[in-house]
């Protein structure tokens, strides 16, 4: 049969920016099925004994408090035994009532993470509504599931997803794995190559009910365990004032933590630790 | 065979703006401002959901009259054209000269080449740091694009509005009167004086978003109720 008019206008209506990529600029997205052909040959043969060389962004920690989440993330990106950037950010905010942070290979996941920015707000403008909390974990999804084919050669993204279901009322959590699964978290998540040690000091830190205050300094406390014991991961440093990023969503929306605010937790954890005098 | 008659193109042409000009007169019109706080586009629309004005850009606002389907098709075009830029180069790159004349090229391919011509008039607005920053451009049916100073009226009976919303027009106005001001010349072609708030579309590009709301989206669109609390404020 002939394909209507009418056919064509709707196929071709979209209100994601992705699929707008896809079809008419495919080579800006950061993921494709073709980008694997855009590999040098020698990353396609490698095999997993020489890693490729490129920045890695590492852990991040997420936690429900009274009346939202909180996402926090260390500074550190390492290539091999490197640090790479000692400034990088790894938690961003998706749209107002949603943020998400990045663990893997540095470069892609701060494309996917411009890539996603730019997605909720199109819809956003295109449609004149925002899109469901589970929409947009949804997209998410199909973004790191985009991405597989990088993934099968070490160019892995793993990020983790918070936000404030405004219909609900509760702030909730999202995982992922490489292929693109979605796993809905309680209570606290963490990824990246320190988030073992980050969520051994959660389990304990973390209750039901905590303040934001409270919940701030738990999340940097568990950052600052992940720092003690994984190379990858940085740990608040006071020389060069720098802090993890901390972001809270609730129902007024996602803000970042001053760092006025940060320094001052993460000055108190030293302070309790170095008065502790003990083995960590 | 039938013989075509010969039309000659000047005979067309006019054929064809008369057409688009006849469907643009019969819609109802929209007032962009320029004013202190930043820019006010209000339109006479008793639709909460089937906007005349919407948002293209962090400072980068749309409004238009006409024909629905043909200006939303106009509109989403624009988003993602400043959607695309933004990604691929940066968000400070996209401009309302930019897209404005991408909207010039495409109403002027359409009336040229199209059965019929879009029967739609746009304004793209841009909110600047300063009033004397702003950009006004209205786009019309034929891809001809003008730089606007100050306001931009059209639709409906345009003249009478722009005369009215002209008269009272000043740089220093605020956002409750640039409003007003509108509502103003919106019934100046009518025989009622005033226009209740669910008749109306309103939205702003706010000058100072991001040191008064945190963010650099300055499109807002205000509610029926705060459309009512902003023209009651002097009262």
């Amino acid at each position: 049969m002939q394909e209507t008019t009418a056919n064509q206008v709707a196929a071709s209506a979209t209100s994601s920016f992705t699929e707008h990529l896809q079809r008419e600029r495919p080579g800006l997205l950061p993921f494709g099925l073709r980008s694997a052909e855009h590999l040098p040959a020698a990353a396609l043969t490698a095999n997993a004994a020489v890693p490729l060389q490129v920045p890695h962004g590492t852990t991040i920690v997420a936690l429900s408090y009274a009346g939202g989440v909180l996402m926090a993330g260390d500074r550190r990106a390492t290539m091999g035994n490197v640090i790479a950037s000692r400034h990088i950010e790894k938690v961003f905010p998706a749209d107002q009532y949603s943020v998400l942070g990045i663990a893997g290979t540095a470069g892609i996941a701060l494309d996917i993470t411009r890539l996603f920015q730019v997605e909720l707000e199109h819809y956003e403008k295109i449609e004149g509504t925002l899109l469901s909390l589970e929409g947009k974990a949804n997209r998410l999804g199909a973004m790191i599931r985009g991405n597989l084919p990088m993934a099968m050669q070490g160019l892995a993204v793993v990020p983790l997803f918070a936000g404030f279901d405004r219909p609900a009322g509760v702030g909730r959590l999202f995982s992922y794995d490489v292929t693109g699964g979605r796993y809905e978290e309680q209570e606290h998540h963490t990824v990246g190559s320190g988030s073992v040690f980050a969520r051994g000091a959660l389990k304990k830190l973390w209750r039901p009910n905590l303040t934001e205050e409270e919940a701030v300094a738990v999340a940097v406390e568990a950052l600052y365990d992940a720092a003690d014991d994984d190379s990858a991961t940085g740990g608040p440093d006071p020389i060069r004032r720098l802090w993890p990023v901390v972001y809270t969503v609730s129902r007024s929306g996602a803000f970042r933590v001053p760092d006025r605010e940060l320094a001052a937790v993460a000055g108190r954890i030293i302070e309790s630790r170095a008065i502790a005098q003990r083995e960590a | 065979m039938t013989q075509q008659f010969y039309v000659s193109p000047e005979q067309l042409m006019k054929d064809r703006a008369d057409f688009a000009r006849k469907g643009i007169a019969r819609g109802r019109s929209v007032v962009v401002i320029s004013c202190r706080d930043g820019i006010a586009l209000v339109a006479e629309n008793p639709s909460p959901s089937l906007h005349k004005i919407g948002e293209i850009y962090d400072k980068i606002a749309f409004a238009a009259v006409g024909k629905y389907n043909e200006f939303e098709s106009l509109r989403q075009a624009g988003v993602r054209y400043a959607d695309v830029r933004g990604y691929s180069y940066d968000r400070e790159d996209v401009t309302a000269r930019g897209l404005a004349s991408v909207y010039a090229q495409s109403l002027g391919a359409v009336f040229t080449a199209e059965q019929k011509p879009f029967e739609v008039e746009l304004a793209v607005a841009e909110v600047g740091a300063s009033p004397e920053e702003d950009h006004l451009y209205r786009l019309t049916f034929d891809g001809s694009i003008a730089d606007e100073k100050g306001f931009i009226v059209m639709g409906g009976q345009a003249d009478k509005v722009s005369e009215s919303v002209g008269a009272g027009w000043r740089g220093e106005l605020d956002f409750a009167a640039a409003i007003r001001l509108a509502q103003a010349g919106l019934v100046a072609d009518k025989e009622t004086t005033t226009l209740p708030a669910s008749a109306v579309e309103v939205a702003v590009l706010d000058r100072g978003s991001e040191s008064s709301r945190g963010t650099r989206r300055a499109f807002r669109r205000l509610e029926d109720a705060d459309i009512v609390a902003l023209l009651a404020e002097e009262d």
